[in-house]
C-alpha cells in the first residue's frame, strides 16, 4: 500500500514546488477540502447522536417524569415529578429499592464470575493453540461455534437442556450416571444463578479466545526463545513473558467483557422467559420488568440512569486505574 | 486503496448506513383506505393454525369490501408488550385482538377508539353482544374500550378413564373433594392435577377466582391495591398448596409457562386440568374428546363469611381498533364483519369458544359438552377480572409472586402463611 501511494503523491507535488503562479487558482478549492473532513465526519456525528446521545437524553428526561399507561401516549402529558422516580427506586427500605439493590448485587456476582470463567477459558486455549499442530484450525473454528450461533437460539437450546423432567442435563445426570437421585430444578431456584452463569460463559468465552489470541499473534517468538534460554519453564513464560505482552488486550478485553455482561438481556430473557426468579434477578430483566410489565417507565428509566452512572463510574475508575500504573510502568 | 479512497469509502458506508436507519422506520398503520394491518391473538394450537384459520375469512371480507386484510397472529407473550408499543409510538396495527382482561389498562392508555352507541351502533348493535363479556370491555361508567370477539371461562377437565381407575365415580365439586381425588390419582409416576406455574397470567386469574371465594377482593373500590388481606393469602395458600401441602401436582409444573399442563393432561401423566376451551388444543394433541370430562370448577365445601359463588373469570378476547388508524371506517367494518352471526358461528366453532353475540348461539356445536359448560358457567357464576387500569400489572406482579412460591413448594421450601403474605406485600408495594 505505502508504494503505490507513493508514486502519485509524489507527481502531484510535483508541479505544486515548481509553479508558485498557481497558486491562487487553488484557493477556490480551498474552502472546500477543508469543508471535507467534516462532511465526511457527518454522518458518523448524525449516527452517534440518532443512536447514543439523543436516546440517553431521552431516558434521562423520562426518568422525571410519571410516565405510566396513562400517559405513554402523548409524553407531554406525563407530570413533571424531578427526583421522585429516583426517590421511589433507590429507596432502600421499601420493597422495590430492596429489590433493585438484591438485583444490583446478583449482577455483580454474575458479571465477576461470568468474565472471570471467560477469561480463564479464553487464555487456557488460546496459548495452547498458540503453537502449530495438527487440526488447530479445526479446533479453533469448533471453540468460536458458541459466539457465531444466534443468541436466541443457542440460549432457547439451554433452556430445553435444563427442563426438570424432559431435559438432557437431567437425563445424563440422573437418568444414565445415577450421580443424583432427585431430579434438580436448574431454570428455578437456587441452582437457577448457576445455570445462568455456565450459559453466559458458553456464550462469552470465544470472545475473549479470539481477542487473546489475535494478541498472542503479536508475541515475538524470540521473546520465548530467549527466555527458555535463560531456563525459563511454562509457567514462568506464561507469568514474564505472555501476560505481560498482552497486557494491552486484556486491558480493553476485560472492560469490554464486564460492560457487556453486567447489561446482559438477552441471555437471562430467552433463558427464563422474561420473569427471572431472584436468584437469578440480573438487573437489565429487573428493569424491564419494573417499565414494560407493570407499565411504569418513569421509574424504569431511572434505574436504567442510575445504571449508566454506575457503569460510568466503574469504567472511568477502571481507566483511571490502569492508565496510572502503565504511566509509573513508563 | 490509497488512504483518499479509504476515506471516501467509510463516508459513503457510513451514509449508507445513516440512510437505511431512516428509512427503517416501517411497520406504518395501513395509509390506503383498501388495507387493514390485524393483530390476532393465538386462539389455536399454532400461529401457523391461526393464520390457516382465518385467511379464508379475511378473503372473504375483501370479496365483499374490496379492504385487504394483512394478519399477524402475535404470540401471547409478546402481545402486551406489542400493544403497549404500538399505543406509545402510535404506529403499527389497525385493529387487534386484546385479551379482555386488559381492556381498562389500555383504555387508560387512550389510544384505542371508543365504542360508544353511536360506533356499536356502526359495527351491529349494542343489544346483539352478551351483556358479560361487554362488561369486559372497559371500565364501568366509560364506552368501552373493545367488542367482544370470543367469550371463554374456565372448566374443570378431568381424564375418564383415570378416573374409573383410581374407583372415582364423579368430578369434584369441591375444592376438598379435588384434593382428595387428586391423591389417589397421584400414583405410579402420575399426577393428579396439572398446573402452568410458571405463567404469571394463568397463576393471577386462578388468583382472582380463589379469591372470590375467600370473600377478598384485589383491589377496593376506590381503585387502590389490596393484595395481602387475609382473604387474599388464603386464597393463593390454598392454590399453592395442591403442590406444596396436597402433593396433587408435579413440582415440575413449577417451570411450566408453554402450556405444557394442557400437553400432561393429553398425554394422561395428569388426570386433571383447570383450562379454558382446551378443547381444540386437547383435539390436536390427539385426545379424542370422548377420553375426557368438562365439569364446572370446584368451590370451597364450607365458603368464610363473604365468600362469593364465582368459579371462573369471564374470559374472553376482545377486538379493538387503535385509534392512529387512516382507515377507521375500514376497520370498523371489519369489526362489524368478525362479530356478524356467521363469522362468530364459524370462528367460536372452530375454536372451541363462545360466540360474544347472542344470535349466533343456535348452532348444535355450542351445545356440546364443553361448550354447555362454558355457556353455563358464564351466565351464573363468572365474574368479570376488576376492569381497573392497573389491572395488567396485577396480573404481573401477583402472578409472579405465585410463580415464586411454585418455585418455593417445588424446590421443598416450606409455604406459609406469613411466606405468602411477604410476597403479596412486596407485589402491592410495587404498585402506585
Amino acid at each position: 500500500m505505502a508504494t503505490s501511494t507513493a508514486a502519485p503523491d509524489a507527481d502531484r507535488r510535483e508541479p505544486r514546488a515548481g509553479s508558485p503562479a498557481r497558486k491562487p487558482a487553488r484557493r477556490p478549492h480551498g474552502p472546500r477540502r477543508s469543508l471535507l473532513p467534516y462532511l465526511l465526519l457527518a454522518p458518523a456525528v448524525v449516527l452517534e447522536l440518532a443512536v447514543h446521545v439523543i436516546p440517553m437524553v431521552v431516558g434521562v428526561w423520562m426518568s422525571l417524569l410519571e410516565l405510566t399507561q396513562f400517559h405513554i401516549r402523548d409524553w407531554s402529558t406525563a407530570p413533571f415529578i424531578g427526583w421522585e422516580n429516583y426517590r421511589a427506586t433507590l429507596d432502600l427500605n421499601s420493597a422495590a429499592g430492596k429489590e433493585l439493590l438484591h438485583s444490583f448485587w446478583v449482577t455483580l456476582a454474575y458479571s465477576v464470575l461470568s468474565v472471570g470463567f471467560a477469561w480463564l477459558l479464553g487464555i487456557s486455549a488460546a496459548v495452547v493453540l498458540q503453537r502449530p499442530f495438527r487440526g488447530r484450525a479445526i479446533l479453533r473454528a469448533l471453540f468460536l461455534t458458541p459466539y457465531a450461533l444466534p443468541v436466541y437460539a443457542a440460549v432457547i437450546t439451554w433452556s430445553f437442556l435444563l427442563q426438570r423432567d424432559t431435559g438432557l442435563v437431567n437425563h445424563v445426570l440422573v437418568d444414565q450416571l445415577g450421580l443424583l437421585d432427585e431430579r434438580p430444578f436448574w431454570l428455578i431456584g437456587d441452582n437457577s444463578f448457576a445455570s445462568l452463569l455456565v450459559v453466559s460463559v458458553w456464550r462469552n468465552w470465544p470472545f475473549a479466545f479470539l481477542c487473546l489470541m489475535a494478541g498472542l499473534q503479536n508475541v515475538s517468538g524470540e521473546l520465548y526463545e530467549a527466555a527458555a534460554i535463560d531456563g525459563a519453564g511454562f509457567w514462568r513464560r506464561l507469568r514474564s513473558v505472555t501476560l505481560p505482552m498482552l497486557r494491552p488486550v486484556n486491558l480493553v478485553l476485560l472492560l469490554v467483557l464486564f460492560l457487556w455482561t453486567f447489561n446482559d438481556f438477552n441471555t437471562p430473557y430467552v433463558l427464563f422467559g422474561g420473569s427471572a426468579p431472584e436468584q437469578a434477578d440480573l438487573i437489565s430483566i429487573h428493569i424491564y420488568r419494573s417499565s414494560f410489565k407493570t407499565w411504569d417507565f418513569g421509574s424504569g428509566s431511572a434505574m436504567s440512569v442510575a445504571l449508566l452512572l454506575f457503569l460510568l463510574i466503574v469504567s472511568a475508575a477502571y481507566l483511571l486505574i490502569t492508565n496510572r500504573r502503565r504511566d509509573d510502568h513508563a | 486503496m490509497s488512504r483518499r479512497h479509504l476515506g471516501i469509502f467509510t463516508a459513503a458506508v457510513l451514509a449508507a448506513a445513516s440512510l437505511t436507519a431512516c428509512g427503517g422506520s416501517g411497520d406504518d398503520s395501513a395509509a390506503s383506505p383498501k388495507t387493514l394491518t390485524y393483530w390476532a391473538s393465538n386462539q389455536g394450537p399454532s400461529l401457523e393454525a391461526d393464520k390457516t384459520i382465518l385467511q379464508p375469512e379475511l378473503d372473504k371480507f375483501e370479496k365483499q369490501t374490496g379492504i385487504k386484510v394483512t394478519i399477524e397472529v402475535v404470540p401471547w407473550s409478546d402481545l402486551l408488550n406489542r400493544l403497549l408499543a404500538a399505543a406509545a409510538s402510535g404506529k403499527g396495527p389497525d385493529v387487534v385482538n386484546i385479551g379482555n382482561t386488559w381492556s381498562a389498562s389500555l383504555q387508560a392508555t387512550g389510544a384505542l377508539v371508543e365504542f360508544d352507541d353511536a360506533t356499536l351502533q356502526a359495527v351491529g348493535g349494542k343489544d346483539r353482544i352478551v351483556p358479560a363479556a361487554l362488561a369486559a370491555a372497559g371500565a364501568p361508567g366509560k364506552p368501552p374500550a373493545a367488542v367482544p370477539l370470543y367469550s371463554m371461562a374456565y372448566s374443570l377437565y378431568y381424564n375418564k378413564k383415570a378416573f374409573a381407575d383410581a374407583g372415582i365415580t364423579a368430578p369434584p365439586t369441591t375444592w376438598e373433594q379435588l384434593a382428595e381425588d387428586g391423591k389417589k390419582l397421584s400414583t405410579g409416576g402420575k399426577w393428579g392435577l396439572a398446573i402452568e406455574g410458571a405463567n404469571p397470567s394463568e397463576n393471577a386469574h386462578h388468583a382472582f377466582t380463589f379469591s372470590q371465594q375467600y370473600g377478598g377482593e384485589w383491589f377496593d373500590s376506590a381503585g387502590k391495591p389490596t393484595f395481602d388481606t387475609p382473604q387474599n393469602v388464603s386464597a393463593i395458600k390454598r392454590y399453592i398448596d395442591f403442590m406444596a401441602a396436597d402433593k396433587i401436582t408435579n413440582p415440575s409444573n413449577a417451570e411450566y409457562a408453554q402450556n405444557q399442563s394442557v400437553s400432561d393432561f393429553a398425554n394422561g401423566k395428569a388426570a386433571m386440568l383447570l383450562w379454558q376451551s382446551a378443547g381444540s388444543n386437547l383435539k390436536t394433541q390427539n385426545m379424542p374428546a370422548d377420553a375426557y370430562g368438562v365439569a364446572p370448577v370446584p368451590f370451597l365445601a364450607s365458603p368464610p363469611a363473604g365468600g362469593k359463588k364465582v368459579n371462573s373469570m369471564v374470559a374472553g378476547i376482545n377486538m379493538a381498533v387503535f385509534k392512529h388508524t387512516k382507515n377507521k371506517d375500514g376497520a370498523l367494518s371489519f369489526v362489524k364483519f368478525m362479530t356478524s352471526d356467521e363469522e362468530q358461528t364459524l370462528l367460536n366453532k372452530t375454536y372451541g369458544s363462545l360466540p360474544a353475540v347472542k344470535t349466533a348461539g343456535a348452532d348444535p356445536a355450542f351445545s356440546a359438552t364443553e361448550q354447555k359448560n362454558i355457556q353455563e358457567t358464564l351466565v351464573t357464576t363468572a365474574a368479570p377480572l376488576p376492569q381497573v387500569p392497573e389491572e395488567s400489572t396485577f396480573e404481573t406482579l401477583v402472578g409472579t409472586a405465585m410463580k415464586e412460591l411454585f418455585a418455593d413448594a417445588a424446590s421443598g421450601k416450606p409455604v406459609t402463611e406469613a411466606s405468602v403474605k411477604a410476597k403479596l406485600t412486596d407485589a402491592q408495594q410495587k404498585m402506585r
